[in-house]
Formats: structure tokens, C-alpha cells, sequence
């Protein structure tokens, strides 16, 4: 009989520190939501406000918080931009800016955003993800067209790891779908990197082969019958290649490919195709959410900051193609010359070639329709 | 699962007569096949992880344990766990109450229905908070006109959980609590025992380990669920991180080994619980006697 | 039935514990779960069947269902195995091995996934065992068998144990002296008691099975109409904004489970029924 006394008393205790703990919970999700609640009547509207001398100027600066939604591959690039940032700015105007981040595969990433999500800026993977952010009303439809470059501030493009001494003597995109050669490339589905592969090696065979349509198709065919694992997304290919060890060739974007190196050392090397794909990473400023948090500011600052000398720096040093010139010139060595084909001017912008090739029944599922 | 009466293991009956047994030959090679096939399924990965997890050595593995984003990850899976195992323990209780101390229909409905979070994938046990929710969800215009954040903060990942772990509990108790039967509580209140008087002195007496492995199972599976918490946490660094989210995050930036050292906390917290667990039982079960 | 409603009366509790009950299952199982049903509902009942009818979805179905069944089998006869075990014999560490089998249901299914990918990838500790032999584990449906039968095996064997502790060993006496042997013991005596549990774990863990993602991913390969799984594909439309045909797919996947759970509750309802009087005969 005491052991049950002692055994309900432990069921008691557990249930009032549950109690406390929701309570604490609850205080915790409310504080910041008050925060934001407070914030927006601050800058936006001035009307409930005291001092209504004051409307958004920083002359007491306060601690910002931004929320930037981003993709995998750029983790690296913003824990060191996101430090950068925040010294500019306290410099600027004295106040603290923290910058949460969030990293996913990149449709996964808006879809939350689209959700309820409250990033302050988003920096996808493609425009096409972050056009889905335009019909719930949560920024406008010529988002792209707020910053500089069709609001992309570093490029990148799709290249070849392959294992060190190239064994398999892999030089372009047509010896991918020679017999006996495994390639590794994430799931055009649901990574929005194998998406820029997948084009890539469509606008070869169009372009460099002269292929029409059915040729082209039986390219990419040949090419994913050489494929033994589609993985989500590209962290999980590259994993695949360098730790399980499978596959001959990664199809990867560059900065993936140079961040393998460094991580992985000189088991491995790059190889430049003859052809690639422009791929536009962009940013855009979440109308809806900026707004009501009362972050617009700050977070077009920190858009922005991407742009200048440092911010370009901080990008060539993870990797990215840097757009303004001279800090292109001098990480000239970094980057291969290659020619390389775009989005909007080779495949009719992000809308076409989605629909065109990834959507249901597009070019992709045909190659793995059987009979087709 | 369903309902393992925990305590007839260490009790006196069960040693096994000698002429009810195989022949030494035969149960030799029984146990060595249910331990090799148990080696190739569970104990391997387990061994794998805590191999990868102190691939870099002792420091490395607690300076990944201790790191910032790692104690905030453990934290918001405490406080997951500790408001969705007791609210599910609750639930579970009243469950198995009312379905085994009294006869009503649609019974299999009924349990069918708690079995259901098992069967439910867990991607989709995310999506349809999200559906409910979200910003385009069905209550989402009326929560954001309120400001009430549900998903993509804790709220929405006690929720998932509490979805993920709801049976557990109920399950345990429903078999077990179905094989003693009324009697005994139908004894007491006889005898004049109000409810929860019977409650407390007969029933929980007698259900309090299979209410216990329940509320261990629960728990463990509370803080290592990774599908449904992924879909609705919003994956804000040290904020809306669990642990096991945590462990994907590491995995994704090339710290394996950092990654397996979470993910053998994890495990090793989980194991322990059920080593103490089955330790007090046995010394219960020596004092009761 | 006077006796039923005797009981009722007897036992107090009854309205607030099934209110409650069904007040929690609903806010937390119930209605969220119609919200996937009204999404689906967004297509029109063409859109609908074309959604879940095409092939891919179909194969993804197939491949789900039977990797869970296989995996379900396994744990049946292994789970039998592992429970008879750890009730019959002594050995040394057998504690231990017992609170083991709970490590699946602990362990975040994405590194369970990531763990068995190391073991059994072809340059892994088993993988590179198997390759030579011409065997492959990891990215075809063995993978994902292995990794449903990891997820699986405590439903088995935790439904089975209990059982098993508790049955009376009357019977087995009785035969032991009239002269069956041992095996015969156990098949005409002793399993027909077990099939009712086997069953509810057998059911469990298929429709756990049915539905598992973050383990299979890792060791499927992904590969369309070879081993993508169903889950996978409500993933991927997802990826796509294809909220309402992503609900659909999911709501098949939910109906087949539901269906196996309740055909499997009855059947052992019905089993235990007819057990009691057939022993109380």
C-alpha cells in the first residue's frame, strides 16, 4: 500500500508540472505575439499611439527580430551573413537585429510561409516557389522586380562532383547517359535543385545536340535509367554520393559541389559541363508579414545588404556566383567559364517549364510511364 | 503493444515446469535465432548510432549535446512531452474506464478509433493541422485575425504530438484492465466506495504498471517523433526545433557524427526509462511478497 | 441485458468517462481528420479518381501495401518467436533484450532511416556482406521491408507477451500426459490462444507500415514506380501546392488502415468471444 501512495504521489506531482508547464508555455507563445502586436501600431499606424510625434523613425532603437525562410544549401551563407548584418546595423542605427533562420527543401519552405509561417523575407530556391507565395495575397505579383537583378543577388549553376581522378572520365552531360554510369540527382518533384539539373540537361540535348522533343525526352530517359536513388532533396544526394558512397557522378549546383569539397576534402573533383543553367536563387520581402510586424524596414535593409561590397563578398566565399563585378573579378578563379542557358529566355520562365515538365503528366513523369 | 500485463513476469507461477519445456537443443537455437534476427533489426542501428555518435571522440560528443540550439531543441521537447503524455494519460484512463467497465454499442468503433493515430502516416497527421490551422486552413482567417499562433510554434507541435501519442496509454490499459474484469470495484462500491474512492484504491492499484509502461512508451514516442512535428514546426532555429528535428538539421550540414550524438541521447534516455522501469517492478513485486 | 444495465448502475462513471472520451478523440483525431476529408473534397469526383486512380499513385499503393504485409508477416512469426522467448526461457541479459524491443517506437524515425541506410547501403556493415553475394538491401523493396520490419516488431511481440505469461498451463499438462509431443502441443493447444493477439500485432504493425515515412525514405531509393512509397507521393504533391490531391491520396491510404483496424477489432472480438465459451463449455 505505500508503494501505491508514493506511485499516485509521483502521478500527482507529474500532473501539476504539466499544469505549470502549459501555463509557462502559454506565456511564452503570448509574449511575442503581444511584441508583434505591439510593433505594427507602432510604425504602420500611429493613431493609437502617444507619441505620435515619432512614426517609424529608429531614434530609439529597438530590437528587431527578422525571420528569414530559406532553402538547404544556403545555411552556411546566411550564419555568416546573418553576423555581418547585424554589426552593420547596430553600426547604422544602434539598434540589435536578430535573424532567426529556417532551412528545408525549398517548395517546403513556402508552402509553410503560405501556411502561416511569418518569415519577414524569404530566399528560395526558385522563383517559381516563391511566385506561390503571390495568390494568397502575401506579396505582390511583381515581387521580382523590388531589387536589383531580378531580386537575385548571387547566382549559381549546376556542375559535376565526381570522384577523385574522374575514373569514369566524365566530361559532359552526354556522357551521363553512356552505360555503367550511375548519376546522383535529387527528385526534380520535390528538390528545387534537381529541377535546375533536370533543365540543364534538357537544354543540352536541345541546344548543344540539336535534339527535337522525342529525342530529347529519350536523352533525359536514357539519363534517369542511370539514376539508382532519387533522393528529396540535395542535402540528401550529396550524403548519398560522398558517405554511402554510390554513383559515379553528382549532379549538384556549384556551390553544393565547392561546399563538398571543403567538407570532404580531395576525394573528390569538379567538373565544368560545356553547357549549364543560370540558376536565380531570389529574395523577395513578404509583403503581408513585414507589415504586420512592423519589420519592412529592417528587413529591405537586410535584402539589400546582399547587394553591397560585403554582402557579395560573404556569397562568393560560400560559393555563390557574385553579381556585382568587382567581386566577381576577384574571385574570377573560383568559377569555370561556361555558357550557360536561362530560365526565362531558354524555357519561358518558371511558369512554362513547371508546367511543361514537372507538373502531373509533364516530361518527367513521362520518362517513368511505362510504355511511353 | 496492446496491453502487456507487466507484472506476471517476476510473480511466482511462471516458472516454467520442466516437462512443458523443449528439449535444451531446441531452445537454444530458438533463443539464437530471436536474438540474431533481433541483432540484424534493432540492435545494429542502435549500434550504429551510438558508433557514429562517438566517432569524434567524447568531446566532440558533448560539445554537441551542449551546444545552444541542442539545449533549446531539448528543452521544447520537454515541454512537448510534458503536456501531451499526462493530458494523453488522462484520456487513456477515462478511455479504458469507460470502455471496459461498461457495455455499450459501437465498442469497436470506438476502439478502432483510438487505434487510428498508429495507422494514420505521419506526414499526414502534420498536413491535417496544417488543413485545420494554417493560414489557409479552415479556422486559419479566424486565428489570425486573434493573433493566436498555432502552428509553427508550440502549441501546434503539443498538438501533433499529443495526435502522434494519443493511444498509447489507452491501449495499455484497455487488455488489461479488460482481463480483471468489475469485480472487484463492483465489490467496493457494494461496500459503499464512492467513485473516485474505488478508482484510487482498487482499480489504480491494480493497473499502475501497464499505466506506468504506457505513460514511458508515450513519452519516448513524444520525444522522438519527427514526421508530423516536421510538418508543423516551421523549422525556426532554436525556437520551433525538437530534438529530433534538431537531429535532421545537423544531419543536413554534414555533422553526422554530432547528428548521432543527439539522436543516441535520445535512445539512451528512452532505454533508460525502461530499464528503471522494469527494475522497480521487480523490486515491488519481491516486497509484495 | 437486465445484467448490463445493473452494471451501469453498479459501477459510477460511466457518461463522464465516455463523454470525456469522445470529446478528446474528437478535437484531437476526429476533426482534424475530416478537414483532410473536406480538402479532398475540393476535387470534383472525376478529379478525385483520376488523383488516385493514375499509375503512379496506384503502384506507390501497391508497393506500400505489400512491403507492409511482408514486414508484417515477418514480425509475426518473429514476434512469436521473440515473445516465446522472453517468456519461456532464462538467459543471461534477458532484461535487457526485453526492454530493447521498445527501441523502435523510441528512436526518431528519421535516424532509425539514416541508421539502417548506413547498415545495410552496399559499402555499410551488412550491405557490403550482401553485395557479393548479388544481394541488395538498400534502395529496393528489401530496404523497405527492413526498415517497416524495425518499425513493426514491438506491436508484435508486446501483444503476444502478455498473452503468453498468462496462459494457463492446465491444458498443456493435460496433453503433455496423454502422450502429444511437443510440437503438437504447441500447434493445437497453444497458438490457437495466441491467434488473437498475433492477429492485433499483426494488424498494427501492417497499418503502421502502411503509412511510415521518415524511416523508408532514406533506404528506399525513391525510385517512381519501384520503391516510391504512397506517403512519399502525398509529399511530393504537396511540393507541387497540390493541397486537394494530396488529401485524397492520403485519404485512401486512411481508409484501407481504417478498415484494417476495425476488421481486425471485430475478429478479435469475436475470437475472444468464442474462446470463453468454448473453454467455459
Amino acid at each position: 500500500m505505500k508503494s501505491f501512495k508514493t506511485f499516485s504521489l509521483v502521478l500527482i506531482a507529474a500532473l501539476i508540472v504539466t499544469v505549470l508547464a502549459a501555463c509557462g508555455s502559454k506565456n511564452n507563445s503570448s509574449e511575442p505575439s503581444k511584441s508583434n502586436a505591439a510593433s505594427p501600431s507602432a510604425s504602420a499606424s500611429a493613431s493609437e499611439s502617444p507619441s505620435a510625434s515619432a512614426e517609424p523613425s529608429k531614434e530609439v532603437p529597438k530590437d528587431i527580430e527578422l525571420l528569414n525562410v530559406s532553402y538547404d544549401p544556403t545555411r552556411e551563407l546566411y550564419e555568416e551573413f546573418n553576423k555581418s548584418f547585424a554589426e552593420y546595423w547596430k553600426e547604422k542605427t544602434g539598434g540589435n537585429v536578430t535573424i532567426k533562420q529556417s532551412h528545408g527543401g525549398s517548395g517546403k519552405q513556402a508552402r509553410s510561409v503560405i501556411d502561416g509561417l511569418d518569415a519577414d523575407v524569404v530566399t528560395l530556391a526558385l522563383g517559381f516557389d516563391i511566385d506561390a507565395l503571390v495568390e494568397p495575397g502575401l506579396l505582390k505579383p511583381d515581387w521580382q522586380t523590388t531589387f536589383e537583378q531580378n531580386s537575385t543577388p548571387y547566382t549559381s549553376t549546376i556542375v559535376f562532383l565526381v570522384r577523385k581522378g574522374n575514373p569514369k572520365a566524365i566530361k559532359d552531360w552526354d556522357d551521363l547517359i553512356k552505360d555503367g554510369i550511375q548519376v546522383i540527382t535529387p527528385n526534380p518533384k520535390t528538390s528545387g535543385g534537381a529541377r535546375w539539373n533536370y533543365l540543364a540537361a534538357w537544354g543540352f540535348a536541345t541546344k548543344t545536340l540539336g535534339y527535337d522533343e522525342a529525342q530529347t525526352l529519350d536523352f533525359l530517359k536514357k539519363l534517369f535509367k542511370n539514376v539508382p536513388v532519387l533522393d528529396t532533396g540535395a542535402r540528401g544526394s550529396t550524403t548519398t554520393f560522398v558517405e554511402k558512397g554510390i554513383g559515379d557522378v553528382l549532379l549538384a549546383w556549384e556551390n553544393e559541389a565547392y561546399l563538398a569539397l571543403k567538407e570532404f576534402g580531395d576525394n573528390y573533383e569538379i567538373v565544368t559541363p560545356s553547357l549549364s543553367i543560370l540558376a536565380e536563387p531570389p529574395v523577395a520581402l513578404v509583403d503581408k508579414n513585414v507589415d504586420k510586424r512592423g519589420t519592412r524596414e529592417a528587413a529591405t535593409e537586410y535584402l539589400q545588404y546582399l547587394y553591397t561590397e560585403q554582402g557579395q563578398e560573404i556569397a562568393a566565399k560560400n560559393f555563390y556566383r557574385p553579381r556585382l563585378q568587382s567581386v566577381a573579378d576577384k574571385y574570377k578563379d573560383q568559377f569555370g567559364e561556361l555558357n550557360l542557358l536561362t530560365i526565362d529566355q531558354d524555357f519561358g520562365g518558371w511558369n512554362e517549364a513547371q508546367s511543361k515538365h514537372f507538373s502531373d503528366g509533364g516530361t518527367f513523369d513521362q520518362i517513368y510511364t511505362p510504355g511511353s | 503493444m496492446a496491453g502487456i500485463v507487466t507484472n506476471p513476469r517476476t510473480s511466482k507461477k511462471h516458472a516454467v515446469k520442466p516437462h512443458l519445456s523443449e528439449p535444451g537443443i531446441v531452445k537454444y537455437v530458438l533463443i539464437g535465432i530471436a536474438l540474431l534476427f533481433l541483432s540484424l533489426i534493432v540492435l545494429l542501428p542502435m549500434a550504429a548510432v551510438l558508433v557514429e555518435g562517438f566517432r569524434k571522440g567524447w568531446e566532440a560528443y558533448l560539445s554537441a549535446l551542449t551546444h545552444p540550439d541542442a539545449m533549446s531543441a531539448l528543452r521544447l521537447t520537454l515541454i512537448t512531452a510534458l503536456i501531451a503524455v499526462p493530458l494523453n494519460t488522462i484520456f487513456g484512463l477515462a478511455a479504458a474506464w469507460a470502455i471496459t467497465k461498461f457495455k455499450f454499442r459501437g465498442k469497436n468503433l470506438l476502439v478502432t478509433l483510438i487505434d487510428l493515430p498508429f495507422a494514420v502516416s505521419p506526414v499526414v497527421s502534420g498536413l491535417i493541422y496544417v488543413l485545420l490551422f494554417g493560414a489557409q486552413g479552415l479556422l486559419g482567417p479566424w486565428l489570425d485575425k486573434h493573433d493566436i499562433d498555432i502552428i509553427f510554434a508550440t502549441p501546434g507541435i503539443v498538438i501533433a504530438t499529443m495526435f502522434v501519442t494519443f493511444p498509447f496509454v489507452a491501449r495499455e490499459l484497455i487488455p488489461l484492465m479488460e482481463t480483471q474484469g468489475v469485480t472487484d470495484e463492483e465489490a467496493a462500491v457494494s461496500l459503499g466506495a464512492k467513485g473516485w474512492r474505488v478508482f484510487f484504491k482498487v482499480t489504480l492499484p491494480n493497473i499502475k504498471w501497464g499505466l506506468l509502461y504506457g505513460m514511458i512508451l508515450c513519452n519516448a514516442r513524444a520525444m522522438g517523433e519527427f514526421g508530423a512535428v516536421s510538418v508543423v514546426s516551421g523549422h525556426i532555429r532554436g525556437e520551433t526545433n525538437t530534438l529530433p528535428l534538431h537531429i535532421e538539421i545537423l544531419y543536413n550540414e554534414y555533422q553526422f557524427s554530432a547528428a548521432f550524438a543527439v539522436a543516441s541521447l535520445l535512445m539512451v534516455l528512452a532505454v533508460v526509462t525502461l530499464i528503471i522501469k522494469s527494475v522497480l517492478e521487480g523490486r515491488m513485486s519481491e516486497e509484495s511478497r | 441485458m437486465t445484467r448490463f444495465r445493473k452494471k451501469e448502475r453498479i459501477l459510477p462513471g460511466f457518461s463522464i468517462t465516455l463523454g470525456f472520451t469522445i470529446l478528446y478523440l474528437s478535437l484531437i483525431v476526429l476533426i482534424p481528420l475530416a478537414a483532410l476529408a473536406i480538402k479532398s473534397a475540393d476535387l470534383s469526383a472525376a478529379q478525385w479518381w483520376k488523383t488516385v486512380s493514375d499509375p503512379r499513385v496506384v503502384a506507390s499503393y501497391r508497393l506500400s501495401l505489400t512491403t507492409a504485409f511482408v514486414a508484417a508477416a515477418v514480425n509475426f512469426v518473429f514476434g512469436l518467436l521473440l515473445a516465446w522467448v522472453l517468456v519461456r526461457y532464462e538467459f543471461p541479459g534477458k532484461r535487457i533484450i526485453d526492454g530493447l524491443i521498445d527501441l523502435p517506437f523510441a528512436l526518431p524515425t528519421a535516424v532509425a532511416g539514416i541508421a539502417l541506410t548506413t547498415i545495410y547501403a552496399p559499402k555499410g556493415w551488412v550491405g557490403s556482406l550482401l553485395e557479393p553475394l548479388g544481394i541488395k538491401v538498400a534502395y529496393t523493396p528489401i530496404g523497405i521491408t527492413i526498415a517497416l520490419i524495425f518499425i513493426g516488431i514491438p506491436f508484435v511481440v508486446r501483444t503476444v507477451q502478455p498473452v503468453l505469461q498468462d496462459l494457463e498451463s492446465d491444458m498443456e499438462e493435460a496433453a503433455v500426459m496423454l502422450g502429444s509431443y511437443r510440437l503438437r502441443i504447441f500447434f493445437k493447444i497453444i497458438l490457437p490462444d495466441l491467434i488473437p493477439p498475433l492477429l492485433t500485432g499483426f494488424a498494427l504493425a501492417f497499418a503502421r507500415g502502411i503509412g511510415e515515412y521518415g524511416s523508408v525514405v532514406f533506404i528506399s531509393g525513391n525510385m517512381p514506380m519501384k520503391t516510391e512509397i504512397a506517403p512519399l507521393l502525398i509529399i511530393t504533391k504537396l511540393e507541387q501546392y497540390q493541397y486537394a490531391q494530396a488529401a485524397a491520396v492520403a485519404v485512401v491510404l486512411l481508409l484501407i488502415s481504417f478498415a484494417l483496424l476495425l476488421v481486425i477489432n471485430i475478429l478479435q472480438r469475436w475470437s475472444n468471444r468464442r474462446l470463453r465459451t468454448v473453454k467455459g463449455a
